[in-house]
């Protein structure tokens, strides 16, 4: 089958080499007129064929064949054929993308934890107007604004269109701005930066009339940043009528619970895979 | 000759409702309202309550005079959209504990066919000869009364906005929530293999989360496929641990190599209203002498939990996942009051459980998250 597909375009081209000439430039920028010359005479029709567009128009050989720029909006290779009546010519030249004009810009993740070495991915696609990668180099700032602290940028030059970079997470909490940046375009999204796990849960106690209320300390990370609200912790009372437990969210910043007990009881406490203190209360006398 | 036509219909058609009456049980049902011994009272008691006949229930008690019968109605047939209001008295089998002349109890199994499955219940009922026949003096019913108050409830809620189709491809979506199986535990059971464990959500948002298990053959290739299904909490507040628990029927863990797990999760809107706490957790015998672990469920926020499920992890010595049971409750959680519940606990992981912990998964009707 390839065999029999070479044969006939091997055929096809024979055909094309005897009829007129056709001398396109060697790269055209997307979305750009040009002309491609000719040679010969009288009428032919010329095709244009490219990634995602074919043109057909009437021309007349030996003219400089003028091509709109709407035509070669989509970078790639494109086949230039006129056929006239002693056959087809045929010339293949290349559109490349335009100047930097937009950015498809990832940053990964949206949510993360603090102080982590390498956790910010960024990366950023560099495309002309016409949405064509743009595969030459160029450079890509990438602005950091951090919710304390000075902002700073990294420069990175895009490789084959692509521009990327990893930084870790700061340690304070709160949202981080990062702006991709290309020549007009500039691309903004925020990541997360959020508590890691609590550090030094401990809890306190007092009795009220029928149990006893247990509070966390305001509940932080290693790091002094809040760990956020809603933030599960568990606390665990055990006693002679046998263990009570409570999953209470944080809730501006210290996680409560009222436990019915009235002996005495040993009460510890954790959040995830952390564990605190642990207290013991006595009986009510 | 019309007049002994219509004589005629008349008698068969009273003798037709007749055979009726007698094959719809009507005959044992009317033979055991005279109840001659005690489990004949205790069966027709449970008869007319499994019909819903609660007026002849009613009738048939002892201890009427203590019982309100709207209360007894709201016992046996639920209330508050707790999962007995979803639930029929599918059978019952009794047995006697011991009598005297005029005092008898009778122990009575209740099987119960709910939208969650089969549901068992234990009841010691006591039976009284009053005149001539037996009659079940029933437990007066424990109708909680929440006093009116207000609650405050201000919890925290998560609502999530995703990416919507008309972005442009590249636009910053928010992350699936980070979880992590800590643990994870193969059991092998007389008919099965259980996988069992714990999961954790690290994140700081709610997830969705949903465990599948593969056990794979020496050659790697899968053997079964499970997934957790109710045996999980599926939605995990920020650091919340659950236990999980598949089960592989009809396998044996000589054919299986190693087990792949598969963790998924969604970033969900959730509230983290309400709190349930749950007290006097103690490992236990029920009246049927197998090992369970009791203790009471209060929830600590103002709306009513219609369906509450009690999941436990079981831990040895050495703080290793073991089993993990749960059970629902068939009341519904009012506010401030304490429901009790019992999950089974196997007798040979009993033997070894130095501790446990306990999680509620929750149903509100008229949940507004």
């Amino acid at each position: 089958m390839r065999t029999i597909t070479h044969l006939m375009l091997s055929v096809l081209l024979a055909a094309m080499a005897s009829a007129a000439d056709l001398r396109p430039p060697a790269q055209v920028t997307a979305g750009s007129a040009f002309s491609i010359s000719s040679s010969g005479s009288g009428d032919a029709t010329f095709y244009l064929v490219g990634p995602s567009h074919v043109l057909k128009r009437q021309v007349k050989l030996g003219q400089a064949i003028a091509v709109d720029g709407d035509h070669v909006q989509t970078s790639g290779r494109y086949l230039a054929i006129a056929c006239g009546s002693d056959g087809c010519s045929s010339a293949p030249f290349y559109v490349v993308a335009g100047e930097p004009d937009r950015l498809s810009f990832l940053l990964h993740p949206s949510r993360v934890p603090v102080s982590r070495g390498d956790a910010i991915n960024a990366t950023a696609f560099v495309f002309d107007k016409f949405r064509n990668l743009v595969l030459k180099p160029v450079t890509v700032d990438f602005r950091i604004t951090p919710k304390t602290g000075a902002p700073f940028t990294k420069t990175v030059k895009s490789d084959r269109g692509v521009a990327w970079m990893k930084m870790a997470s700061t340690p304070k909490e709160g949202p981080v701005k990062v702006i991709a940046t290309v020549a007009s375009a500039a691309e903004p999204r925020i990541i997360q930066q959020v508590a890691s796990d609590a550090c030094n849960l401990r809890i306190r106690a007092s009795r009220t009339a029928k149990s006893v209320l247990i509070e966390t300390d305001p509940v932080r990370d290693c790091s002094g940043n809040a760990v956020p609200d809603g933030t599960i912790v568990s606390f665990t009372a055990i006693d002679s009528n046998g263990k009570t437990t409570v999953d209470a969210p944080i809730k501006k910043g210290v996680a409560r619970a009222e436990l019915p007990l009235t002996g005495g009881a040993r009460i510890s406490v954790a959040s995830g895979v952390v564990i605190g203190n642990e207290i013991t209360v006595g009986g009510r006398s | 000759m019309r007049a002994g036509l219509s004589l005629l219909i008349l008698v068969v058609t009273a003798v037709l409702v007749g055979m009726g009456w007698v094959q719809s049980g009507g005959m044992a049902r009317q033979e055991m309202r005279s109840a001659g011994t005690p489990q004949e009272a205790v069966e027709s008691l449970l008869s007319d309550i499994q019909a819903r006949k609660w007026d002849e229930a009613y009738a048939q008690l002892a201890n009427k005079s203590d019982i309100d019968k709207s209360a007894l109605i709201r016992e046996l047939n639920g209330s508050d959209g707790s999962l007995r209001t979803y639930s029929n008295l599918q059978s019952f089998s009794i047995w006697p504990l011991h009598a005297t002349a005029d005092k008898a109890v009778v122990r009575a199994r209740l099987t119960w066919s709910s939208a969650v499955g089969q549901l068992n219940n234990v009841r010691d009922l006591n039976v009284e000869h009053v005149g001539s026949t037996w009659k079940v003096a029933w437990p007066k019913p424990n109708v909680p009364k929440v006093p009116p108050q207000v609650i405050p409830v201000n919890y925290l809620r998560w609502d999530v906005i995703g990416r919507s189709a008309s972005d442009d491809w590249g636009v910053q979506n928010v992350d699936t929530p980070s979880v992590r199986i800590t643990s994870m535990n193969a059991v092998e059971r007389p008919d099965r293999v259980v996988i069992v464990g714990e999961i954790v959500n690290e994140d700081t948002v709610p997830a969705y989360v949903a465990i599948n298990a593969t056990l794979l053959k020496e050659d790697g290739s899968p053997l079964d496929q499970e997934g957790s299904f109710d045996l999980i909490s599926h939605t995990l507040l920020p650091k919340q641990v659950s236990p999980y628990r598949i089960d592989f029927p009809g396998f044996h863990l000589k054919q299986v190599k190693s087990v792949r797990m598969d963790a998924k999760a969604l970033l969900i809107s959730a509230s983290a209203d309400p709190v349930i706490a749950v007290t006097d957790q103690k490992m236990d015998r029920d009246s049927l002498g197998k090992n369970v672990l009791r203790g009471a469920l209060v929830n600590q926020s103002g709306q009513t939990v219609n369906i509450a499920q009690v999941l436990a992890a079981y831990y040895d010595s050495n703080g290793k996942v073991i089993w993990v049971s749960d059970g629902y409750v068939d009341n519904a959680l009012l506010p401030q009051v304490p429901v009790p519940f019992a999950v089974d606990v196997p007798d040979d992981v009993a033997s070894r459980v130095q501790n446990y912990h306990v999680l509620v998964n929750h149903y509100s009707i008229n949940k507004n998250s």
